[in-house]
């Protein structure tokens, strides 16, 4: 490797100076002259009429600026939050849409629904306040879960959508699945849930809204992966703030897995409520307002059957799941369970034919949307345990039904039938580096000595694969998508050499200040010290869509070799005419311009000098200068795969579960931070972990209030519970249509993690009888399921 | 109502006039301007408020101001050395990208500098128990474990005066 800070390198990060001093910036740590707090008044009740609101105590209470309601925001003509992805019914309908105000107007949905702000000096006035805000609701009767929501005669949480279905969806050929059960010599089925999840980012979120009389320009700075995408939704859906009017600046973000994605009324409200009051406004949620109001995950209940020929092979897939999208459609959330999960039921597998149906419906729930993963968790996990189900129907080995339906490397590009091309992948590859880490011939033995110490072992696979690099936009809107999902770079020379990336990806974690920075390094051959990322602000970055679904490598790091590719042909014309040759004959390695066969060279800072100080230019070819900008649009999606494998240890006397060993092995394409990565792996995977043994998000059903709705209900995954991983990469297979050959890392361990560890939890519970657990498999559950269980006749005879 | 609050903040002197009802955390955040320390839950058990009050690792979102007056305080701003030279903790943390976001960042790192005061030479099991405390979304822990493990490491080597003198 030419530079020590290059691609490939385990590149300490630049960031981390600032977090680890307390010197990071995030939203709640902005003061501005004169600012006022915002609290919002949030309904208690699941389903209810807003029958009037009387503040007149709240506004006389010390400190207290403004109270302002949905019928402020009518007033002013503001709009409903737009959702940016549009799907049609199987009959061809368009999806239902009812509308979605940042402050409800006659009704509220779900708990925590806003129905006014109150602005006062300080948070604590506002918060006071806000308790003196009287809110005359009548309640109505509340659809807590999906099941209920399309049980007949259920409450209708949005009056035009009928039986609460927002889409009944289709993909795939029907005809040929069905030809193929007909004639399938087995079948393996399953039911399951894949329980809601609330993200939990640990910075809630927080936006501060700021309007400047003078200027009529607005900036909102909020906790956002994609400011851009917010400044679009909220300036031309919401406020009717023209682009050139309104800034956006998302800072140092804490996490985000998804649930920062998203554009929020709390956005639309501070800033529109900064003009009304003269002042800027904050607004920073606590915890117990994330829980109830941050978009939550998954929520899919399914029936899958899979059919198979005599000796095990895959014929069809069949695939029916009922999606809880919530009380409203959050940005994305019509994209999840359709595009992002149907297309990804072929897994790694060479199954020819699959349909699947999904029916979305409304509750009167917190919205659901992406969630870290969105969609191809769900794929993997119904995938994944039908798998171990099907194993179980033929009596083979688990890595052997796997291995016998792969798709084959040889067969890359892989068409799947249900949408995707695959561009590369060795999947028996990512198998046969995980069984030697994991031991697979002495597992028996472990299970022995386990069961002579009166505990439960089990071993769990899965292998997964995903769509990432989201998206190419002549795909994506094709399948309803309301933008394009390319990304922006725009890459500066300064006249001393260094550099200023100006990047429309959003680091919120994943390190991209010194990743995108190695990248330039290593191109131009310049000291790592010399490249400055910049991210997070409309007023500096031309445009960007952010960061979600893996993307910012794969499409951010593209577009940041596009520009660094026209910068690089810019002072190729620059070196040619400095050292009096050809451009033809001009030769480029690590920013060195060396004229072919002599030496004659510049460097790219002396180029950069040059072409900030143009004495000699002949400016009819040569325009000064050394600032280039490039979109780049992907050709394909890109598929990021691997395999992972989990060992348990279950006490049957007290049902908790413990993770012995867990071995990840992933196929990201090429890699440019090992460090960097293998830390997005571990934290994918303890949050797979999480949704396999401790979280789940509970609304009562009938009352549609949040039973888990704290730290102290909702069990987050902590440093005792999850052990350290075992995580092994290979770069054999780089993706074919980038210029980085990236796949994306950032989703990937929650992907296959909850497959992995509940296809182990199962395992060892196979000697009850067990087939299948719904996730979390917290010891209460696995308790009861030995309990209710036969005996296992070992066990018995203790 | 208010009252006055006098302390030692990374060992400056402060004395400000708060709403007795003022938490700790508020104190240092929105009063003094130090928002190293961060508040991520409502009930005490995410760990992103964690400071040192008088060498012990202190949730600041369940201390009121009042109950910190007199004594000191250390926050994540205070914990490298005035030279700006990282505590070992921090540059452990730095070294095994124990951090991600960093929101949690600030508390994690004073709660295992204090872990380590209790215990110098931590097992993987017992850094996993001292952290149970303090939550992170970002790393799985795995990082943060052999951060702590290294700091721990460090802190006794580096500096086994200052400990004692204590």
């Amino acid at each position: 490797m030419a530079n020590p800070n290059g691609i490939g390198a385990s590149v300490r990060r630049r960031e981390d100076q600032r977090f680890l001093t307390g010197r990071g910036n995030y939203t709640d740590d902005f003061k501005r002259l004169n600012m006022t707090h915002a609290v919002h008044v949030r309904s208690p009740y699941a389903h209810a009429r807003i029958m009037g609101i009387d503040f007149t105590d709240a506004l006389a209470m010390p400190g207290v600026v403004a109270v302002l309601t949905g019928a402020d925001m009518e007033a002013d003509k503001v709009g409903s939050l737009p959702c940016g992805w549009q799907i049609h019914s199987k009959d061809g309908s368009p999806m239902k849409e009812p509308p979605h105000y940042p402050l409800a107007r006659d009704r509220v949905r779900y708990v925590g629904d806003a129905v006014a702000v109150v602005i006062a000096e300080t948070r604590e006035q506002a918060r006071d306040a806000a308790e003196m805000v009287v809110v005359d609701y009548e309640e109505m009767p509340a659809v807590g879960s999906s099941t209920r929501a399309i049980a007949g005669g259920a409450p209708l949480v949005h009056d035009d959508a009928p039986d609460n279905v927002c889409y009944d969806w289709h993909l795939g050929d029907k005809a040929a699945v069905d030809a193929a059960f007909a004639n399938a010599a087995h079948v393996a089925k399953i039911d399951l849930v894949n329980q809601r999840l609330v993200p939990n980012a640990m910075e809630p979120r927080a936006a501060m809204g700021e309007y400047d009389q003078s200027t009529g320009e607005y900036t909102l700075t909020t906790t956002s992966q994609n400011p851009h995408v917010t400044r679009l939704l909220m300036g031309a859906f919401v406020l009717g703030i023209p682009e050139h009017k309104l800034r956006v600046v998302a800072p140092d973000v804490g996490g985000g897995f998804g649930s920062k994605i998203f554009h929020y009324g709390e956005e639309a409200v501070v800033t529109w409520a900064a003009r009304k009051v003269g002042r800027p406004v904050k607004w920073t949620a606590d915890r117990s307002e994330s829980f109830l109001t941050d978009a939550h995950g998954r929520d899919h209940v399914s029936h899958a059957e899979l059919a198979m020929d005599a000796d095990g092979n895959f014929l069809a897939l069949r695939v029916s799941t009922l999606a809880n999208l919530g009380a409203y459609l959050s940005t994305f959330a019509p994209s999840i369970p359709t595009y992002l999960y149907a297309t990804l039921l072929a897994g790694q597998y060479k199954t020819p034919a699959i349909y699947a149906e999904v029916k979305a419906v409304f509750t009167n729930t917190s919205p659901v949307d992406a969630y870290r993963g969105a969609g191809r968790p769900e794929a993997c996990y119904l995938i994944e345990r039908l798998v171990d189900v099907a194993a179980g129907v033929m009596g083979m080995d688990k890595t052997e039904i796997r291995r016998r339906n792969f798709v084959p490397k040889e067969a890359m590009p892989y068409q799947t039938p249900v949408a995707l091309q695959y561009d590369t992948g060795d999947f028996a590859k990512n198998l046969d580096i995980a069984l030697p880490l994991v031991d697979y011939p002495g597992f028996q033995q472990r299970r022995a000595e386990s069961k002579a110490r009166g505990k439960l072992r089990g071993i769990g696979f899965a292998t997964y694969i995903e769509a990432c690099g989201i998206a190419p936009s002549n795909v994506a809107g094709a399948l309803g998508a309301r933008a394009g999902l390319y990304e922006c770079a725009e890459v500066r020379f300064h006249p001393t050499g260094s550099v200023t990336v100006f990047t429309g990806s959003h680091s919120h974690g994943q390190g991209h200040e010194t990743t995108f920075a190695q990248i330039v390094a290593d191109r131009f051959g310049i000291p790592i010290e010399n490249v400055e990322i910049v991210h997070g602000d409309t007023n500096k970055i031309p445009f960007g869509m952010g960061t979600y679904g893996s993307r910012s490598l794969a499409v951010g790091g593209s577009a940041l070799v596009k520009a660094m590719d026209k910068v690089e042909r810019k002072a190729k014309k620059i070196a040619a005419h400095m050292l009096e040759a050809a451009e033809t004959d001009i030769e480029v390695k690590e920013g060195r311009f060396t004229v072919a066969g002599t030496d004659k060279s510049l460097g790219i800072g002396d180029i950069a000098l040059q072409a900030y100080v143009p004495h000699n230019f002949p400016l009819d070819e040569l325009e000064p200068g050394l600032d280039e900008q490039a979109f780049y649009d992907p050709k394909n999606f890109t598929y990021p795969n691997g395999c992972h494998v989990c060992e348990v240890e279950i006490d049957p006397d007290t049902g908790v579960t413990t993770i012995v060993s867990f071995a990840a092995v992933d196929d990201f394409g090429n890699v440019i931070n090992p460090l960097i990565v293998e830390g997005q792996v571990h934290g994918g995977l303890v949050q797979g972990i999480g949704q396999a043994l401790y979280e789940n998000c509970v609304y009562d059903e009938e009352s549609g209030q949040l039973v888990t709705g704290s730290y102290m209900d909702y069990c987050m995954p902590r440093a005792d519970d999850v052990p350290s991983f075992t995580v092994r990469y290979h770069e054999d297979q780089p993706c074919t249509h980038n210029p980085l050959g990236v796949k994306g890392c950032g989703e990937a361990g929650t992907i296959g993690a909850a497959a992995a560890v509940m296809n182990a939890v199962v395992d060892a519970l196979s000697e009850y009888g067990v087939t299948h657990m719904d996730m979390p498999a917290t010891p209460e559950k696995v308790w009861r399921t030995i309990r209710d269980a036969a005996p296992a006749p070992a066990m018995a005879a203790e | 109502m208010s009252c006055t609050v006098s302390m030692t903040v990374n060992g400056k002197t402060v004395s400000r006039e708060v709403e007795e009802r003022t938490l700790l955390v508020a104190f240092l955040r929105e009063h003094l301007g130090l928002t190293g320390t961060h508040v991520g839950c409502d009930t005490s058990q995410c760990g992103a408020c964690v400071v040192h009050v008088d060498g012990r690792s202190v949730k600041s979102c369940t201390t009121l101001a009042v109950q910190a007056n007199g004594t000191e305080v250390t926050t994540i701003e205070g914990l490298a050395a005035a030279d700006g030279t990282l505590h070992p903790m921090q540059a452990a943390f730095r070294e095994h990208h124990g951090l991600q976001c960093g929101f949690c960042t600030p508390g994690m790192v004073m709660s295992a500098v204090d872990l380590v005061r209790d215990n110098p030479n931590p097992t993987e099991a017992e850094i996993r128990e001292g952290l149970e405390g303090n939550i992170c979304r970002c790393t799985g822990y795995h990082n943060i474990v052999k951060a702590v493990k290294a700091g721990a490491e460090a802190m006794s080597g580096a500096q086994p005066a200052p400990v004692a003198a204590e």
